[in-house]
C-alpha cells in the first residue's frame, strides 16, 4: 500500500519533470540539456517567492499560486531569450552540436544560479506542511502528495486539450510532424518555437517549484533531474505526450517498489526499465512514424 | 540455359492497410537484365528493399545461389554478392568523390583481412590485386567521374551523385546489381548517355542487373525482360515487346497514347 | 606499425621536457602529468566524435581506472605502477566490453545520455559505499616502479616519464587505427551509416570496438591521475568531470591524434589560473568557452595549428 501511494506520487513528479523536455523535443527536435537548470531555477525562484510570501504574512493558502507564478516567470524570462538569440541560429547544425550547446548552457546556468542564490541550502517547507496529512490503512501521508498528483493531472489534461482542441495546438502538431512543410504552408515556425521553448522551460520550472517545499534546495539539483527526465522521455518515446505519461507511471511504480527493498539501486532500476522497454520497442512506447529513408 | 541465380517465392509485405507486395514470384536468370516498371507505390522499391535485406517480408522466401537469404540483413547480403544503388544517392557527404570510393574499397579490404585493426590503407586488396587508391581511381575513370575526384560530394550535381552511387555499389563486384531509378533526377539529354555508360560498365563483367525505371524508352532499350508491378502484384513478366504491349500494363503504367512510340524502340 | 612523423616529433618534444625536468617546478610537472592523463581520456572521446557520437559519461571509465588502482593498492598491496596500469586498463576494458553491447546500438542523444546515466549510477554506488570511503574516497600510497621506490624528489618526474611512455604507446596505436580502413569507417558511419552497412561493414561492431578502446584509454588516464594526485573519490565519475573531458575534446579539435593533448594542456593552464581566482564560476566559464569554441572555432585549437602549417608550406 505504501508502495502504491509512493509510486503514484513519484510518477506524478516524474511526469511533471519530464513533460517539458518531451514537448521541446517533439516540436523543435532538440534535446534541451538545460532542462535541468530550469527545474533548479524554478525551485530556487519558489524558495525566494515563498520566503518572501511567508515573511510578509500573506495568506499562506495563496502561496501555491505564488509557486506557479515563480515557475512561469523563471521559464519565460530566461527561456525565450535563449531561444531567440542563441538557439535560433543553430538549427541547421548537427543534432549533436545543438546538444553540446544546450549542455554549455546548462553549465552556465548552474553557476548563474549559484551566483544569484548562493551555495547554502534553502528550506521552504511551509506550503508542504500547511496541508497536513491524510490516512490510508493506518499510514499517514502528506496531503502535498495529492497536490502533486492533482497538478500532474491538470497539466496533462491541459496539454491534451491544447494539442487537440485549439488552433494553436493543431499548428503545433503540424510542426511536430514536419517543420519544413509547416513553414512552407505559412505557419510562423519561429513564433511557435519561441513559445514552445518558453512553455517547456516553464513546465520544468513548475516541477522544480512544486518540489522545492519537499526538499532542501541546493546547487546541483538539476543534474539528477535531467538524467531521470531523459530516461522517462526516451522510454515513452521522444516527443510523445501519452508516452511520457505512461513511462512516468511505470517507472514511478517500479521505483517505489525497489526503494522499499534496496534504495541505492534507484537510478539503476529506472534505467533498467528504460533498457528493457528499448530492447522491445527501440523508439520507445509511443513514437512518431518515421518516413522512409531510402 | 542459364541457371537461376535469384528466386523470390510468395513474397508478401504490408504496411498497415497498404499492401506493398502480394504473392510475388520472380525467378531471375544469371546474366539477365531486367527492368522493373510500375507507378509510384506499386511495390518496386519494396521489392528491392526486401531482396537486399532492408525489409523483411511478412511471408515468403528469397533464395540467392541456392541459399535462403530471407532473414539476412543488408550487410550480410552485400557480402554474399548482391549490391544496390539508391533512389536518393547515399553518399558520404563530407568526403570527396575519391574518398567515397576509397571508403568502399576500404570496407572490402577490411572484410578480406577479417576486420584486422592494423590493415594498412596502402596494402594490396586481396582478390583485387591493387591498392585501395588505385581501385578507387580506376572506378572513377570507368564511370567518367575523374573530373570530380577531389570535389566534396555534397556540392556535386545530381547526375554525378547518381553515378558515384552506382560506382560504389559496383566496388564489391556483385553477382547481382539492383539499380533503383538510376536516371531519375537526370536531365533528358543526359539520360540515355548515362544509362548507356552504366550498362556498358556493369554488364561487361557478366553481372546480373535489375533496374527500376520510369522511362519506358530506356527500359525498352536495355532490358531483355520486364517485370511490371501494380498494387503490390506483378501484372506482366516477359520481353519488352511483349510486356510493354500488355493491355494492363498499357492501362496502368505506360499509358495508351505512349504505347506505339515506346514499343518501337524495343530490340 | 611505422611511426608517423608528427608523433615522432612529439616524442622528441616530450623527451626534451623530461630532460628539462630538474629545472621545472613541481606544480608544473603535476599540471603536465594531469594534462597527459586527461589527454588520454580525450583521445578516446575524439574517436567517438569522429564517428559522430558524444559520450557524456566517459568519466565512468576514468573513475573505474582510478578505483581499480586504489583497490589494487589497498586490497592486494600492489604498488608497482605497471601492475596498476594494467589492472586499470583491464577492468575498464572488461566493463566497456559488457556495456558496449547495449550502447553500440544507440546513436546521437541516446548514446550520449545513456553513457551519462551509467557514470551517474557508478557515482551513486560509490558515494553510498562506506567501505570505499563514501564521498571522501581514499588515498593512494606511494608507487614503485619495477621494484624501485623513487625517493621523494624524484616521484613526480618518474610518474611524468611513465605518463609520457603510456601516452606515446596509445598515440601510436590510435594513429595506426585511424589510418586503417577501420578508422576511415568511423567517418563513414558519421556521414551515412546506411551506406556503410550496405557496403558490408558493421557499424555496431565498429562502435563497440571504439567504445572498448575509449574505455581502456580513460581507465589508463584515471589510473595515472590517481597516482599523480594520490587520492581518489567518487567525484571522478560525476557528470562535471565528463563535462570537462567533453570541453577539452571540443577545445582541442579532432584533426589529429595530438589535438587532445593540445586541448588538455591549454585546459590545464586555464584551470590552474581560473580556479585559483574564482571557483564558483568555473562551470559557467567552461560553458561559455564551450559555446564560444563551437560557434567561433568549430574545429578546435588544432585547426589553428593546421592553418599555420599550411601557411608555412
Amino acid at each position: 500500500m505504501v508502495v502504491l501511494v509512493d509510486g503514484i506520487n513519484y510518477s506524478a513528479w516524474l511526469f511533471l519533470s519530464a513533460v517539458g523536455l518531451t514537448l521541446i523535443y517533439g516540436v523543435m527536435k532538440i534535446v534541451n540539456v538545460a532542462h535541468g537548470s530550469f527545474y533548479a531555477m524554478g525551485a530556487y525562484a519558489a524558495a525566494s517567492v515563498v520566503g518572501y510570501w511567508t515573511t510578509n504574512g500573506f495568506n499562506p493558502y495563496l502561496s501555491y499560486l505564488a509557486l506557479v507564478v515563480a515557475a512561469v516567470l523563471a521559464g519565460f524570462v530566461v527561456g525565450p531569450p535563449i531561444e531567440r538569440f542563441l538557439l535560433r541560429y543553430q538549427y541547421e547544425k548537427d543534432e549533436v552540436v545543438i546538444l553540446l550547446i544546450t549542455y554549455g548552457l546548462f553549465l552556465i546556468l548552474e553557476d548563474v544560479i549559484k551566483l544569484i542564490w548562493g551555495v547554502n541550502p534553502y528550506f521552504v517547507s511551509e506550503p508542504y506542511e500547511l496541508l497536513g496529512n491524510f490516512e490510508i490503512a493506518e499510514m499517514s501521508y502528506p496531503n502535498y502528495y495529492l497536490l502533486m498528483v492533482g497538478l500532474a493531472l491538470v497539466v496533462g489534461l491541459m496539454l491534451l486539450y491544447v494539442l487537440n482542441k485549439t488552433r494553436f495546438g493543431r499548428l503545433l502538431v503540424s510542426v511536430i510532424h514536419d517543420r519544413e512543410i509547416s513553414a512552407a504552408m505559412g505557419i510562423d515556425v519561429g513564433k511557435i518555437f519561441v513559445l514552445t521553448f518558453g512553455v517547456g522551460c516553464s513546465l520544468a520550472a513548475l516541477a522544480g517549484a512544486f518540489t522545492a517545499p519537499t526538499i532542501s534546495v541546493t546547487p546541483g539539483l538539476g543534474v539528477e533531474v535531467i538524467v531521470l527526465s531523459f530516461a522517462v522521455v526516451v522510454t515513452g518515446g521522444l516527443g510523445s505526450l501519452p508516452g511520457v505519461a505512461l513511462a512516468a507511471l511505470i517507472m514511478g511504480m517500479v521505483r517505489a517498489l525497489c526503494v522499499h527493498f534496496a534504495p541505492q539501486l534507484e537510478l539503476f532500476v529506472i534505467f533498467s526499465v528504460m533498457a528493457l522497454v528499448l530492447a522491445f520497442r527501440p523508439r520507445g512506447l509511443f513514437s512518431l512514424a518515421e518516413t522512409r529513408k531510402i | 540455359m542459364s541457371s537461376i541465380i535469384l528466386n523470390a517465392k510468395g513474397l508478401n509485405k504490408s504496411f498497415g492497410a497498404v499492401t506493398a507486395a502480394s504473392d510475388i514470384h520472380v525467378a531471375v536468370e544469371q546474366g539477365a537484365c531486367i527492368g522493373l516498371i510500375g507507378t509510384n507505390g506499386a511495390g518496386k522499391t519494396t521489392f528491392v528493399n526486401m531482396i537486399t535485406g532492408y525489409l523483411k517480408p511478412d511471408s515468403g522466401v528469397i533464395e540467392f545461389d541456392g541459399r535462403d537469404i530471407t532473414d539476412l540483413i543488408p550487410r550480410q547480403i552485400t557480402q554474399l554478392g548482391i549490391s544496390r544503388s539508391f533512389q536518393i544517392p547515399q553518399l558520404y557527404n563530407t568526403m570527396t568523390a575519391l574518398e567515397n570510393l576509397e571508403m568502399s574499397y576500404g570496407v572490402i579490404s577490411l572484410i578480406a583481412h577479417h576486420g584486422s585493426l592494423f590493415t594498412r590503407t596502402d596494402a594490396i586488396v586481396p582478390g583485387y590485386g591493387k591498392t585501395i587508391r588505385a581501385l578507387a581511381e580506376e572506378s572513377l575513370e570507368k564511370f567518367g567521374l575523374s573530373a570530380y575526384r577531389d570535389k566534396v560530394t555534397r556540392v556535386l550535381p545530381g547526375g554525378v551523385r547518381k553515378l558515384l552511387d552506382i560506382a560504389m555499389a559496383m566496388a564489391v563486384r556483385p553477382k547481382i546489381l539492383l539499380l533503383d531509378e538510376p536516371t531519375s533526377g537526370v536531365s533528358a539529354e543526359e539520360k540515355f548517355d548515362i544509362m548507356d555508360m552504366v550498362m556498358n560498365v556493369v554488364r561487361s563483367g557478366g553481372t546480373t542487373v535489375m533496374f527500376v525505371e520510369h522511362d519506358m524508352e530506356i527500359v525498352a532499350r536495355h532490358a531483355d525482360r520486364v517485370l511490371a508491378f501494380y498494387d503490390g502484384s506483378i501484372i506482366a513478366d516477359g520481353p519488352p515487346q511483349q510486356a510493354l504491349k500488355d493491355p494492363r500494363v498499357l492501362k496502368y503504367i505506360v499509358g495508351e497514347s505512349q504505347a506505339a512510340s515506346v514499343v518501337g524502340e524495343a530490340h | 606499425m611505422s611511426i608517423d612523423k608528427p608523433i615522432f616529433r612529439f616524442a622528441v618534444f616530450l623527451g626534451c621536457l623530461l630532460l628539462a625536468s630538474p629545472w621545472l617546478p613541481q606544480w608544473a610537472m603535476f599540471m603536465i602529468t594531469i594534462a597527459g592523463a586527461n589527454g588520454m581520456v580525450v583521445l578516446g572521446l575524439m574517436l567517438f566524435l569522429r564517428a559522430g557520437l558524444v559520450s557524456f559519461g566517459q568519466a565512468l571509465y576514468f573513475c573505474v581506472g582510478a578505483y581499480a588502482t586504489g583497490l589494487m593498492t589497498q586490497m592486494f598491496k600492489f604498488t608497482d605502477i605497471f601492475v596498476l596500469l594494467i589492472s586499470a586498463g583491464v577492468m575498464s576494458g572488461v566493463l566497456a566490453y559488457i556495456l558496449g553491447f547495449l550502447l553500440a546500438k544507440y546513436r546521437a542523444i541516446f548514446f550520449g545520455l545513456l553513457s551519462l546515466a551509467f557514470s551517474m549510477i557508478l557515482y551513486g554506488l560509490l558515494a553510498k559505499t562506506e567501505a570505499l570511503g563514501s564521498t571522501d574516497g581514499f588515498n593512494i600510497p606511494a608507487i614503485t616502479i619495477l621494484g624501485w621506490l623513487p625517493p621523494q624528489p624524484l616521484v613526480r618526474v618518474t610518474i611524468l616519464a611513465v605518463t609520457f611512455a603510456v601516452m606515446l604507446l596509445c598515440l601510436t596505436f590510435v594513429n595506426g587505427l585511424l589510418r586503417s580502413p577501420r578508422g576511415l569507417l568511423l567517418t563513414a558511419i558519421r556521414d551515412n551509416e546506411i551506406r556503410a552497412e550496405y557496403m558490408g561493414a558493421s557499424a555496431q561492431r565498429t562502435i563497440h570496438l571504439i567504445y572498448v578502446i575509449a574505455g581502456v584509454l580513460a581507465g589508463l588516464g584515471g589510473a595515472l591521475a590517481a597516482v599523480t594526485v594520490g587520492h581518489i573519490d567518487p567525484a571522478m565519475a560525476f557528470w562535471t568531470t565528463s563535462g570537462e573531458f567533453i570541453f577539452i575534446t571540443i577545445l582541442g579539435g579532432i584533426g589529429s591524434v595530438l589535438a587532445p593533448f593540445l586541448g588538455s594542456m591549454v585546459f590545464g593552464v586555464i584551470h590552474t589560473v581560473a580556479f585559483a581566482n574564482s571557483p564558483n564560476t568555473w562551470q559557467m566559464m567552461i560553458g561559455l568557452a564551450l559555446i564560444a569554441v563551437i560557434l567561433l572555432l568549430p574545429d578546435g585549437l588544432w585547426s589553428l595549428v593546421s592553418r599555420m602549417k599550411k601557411a608555412r608550406a
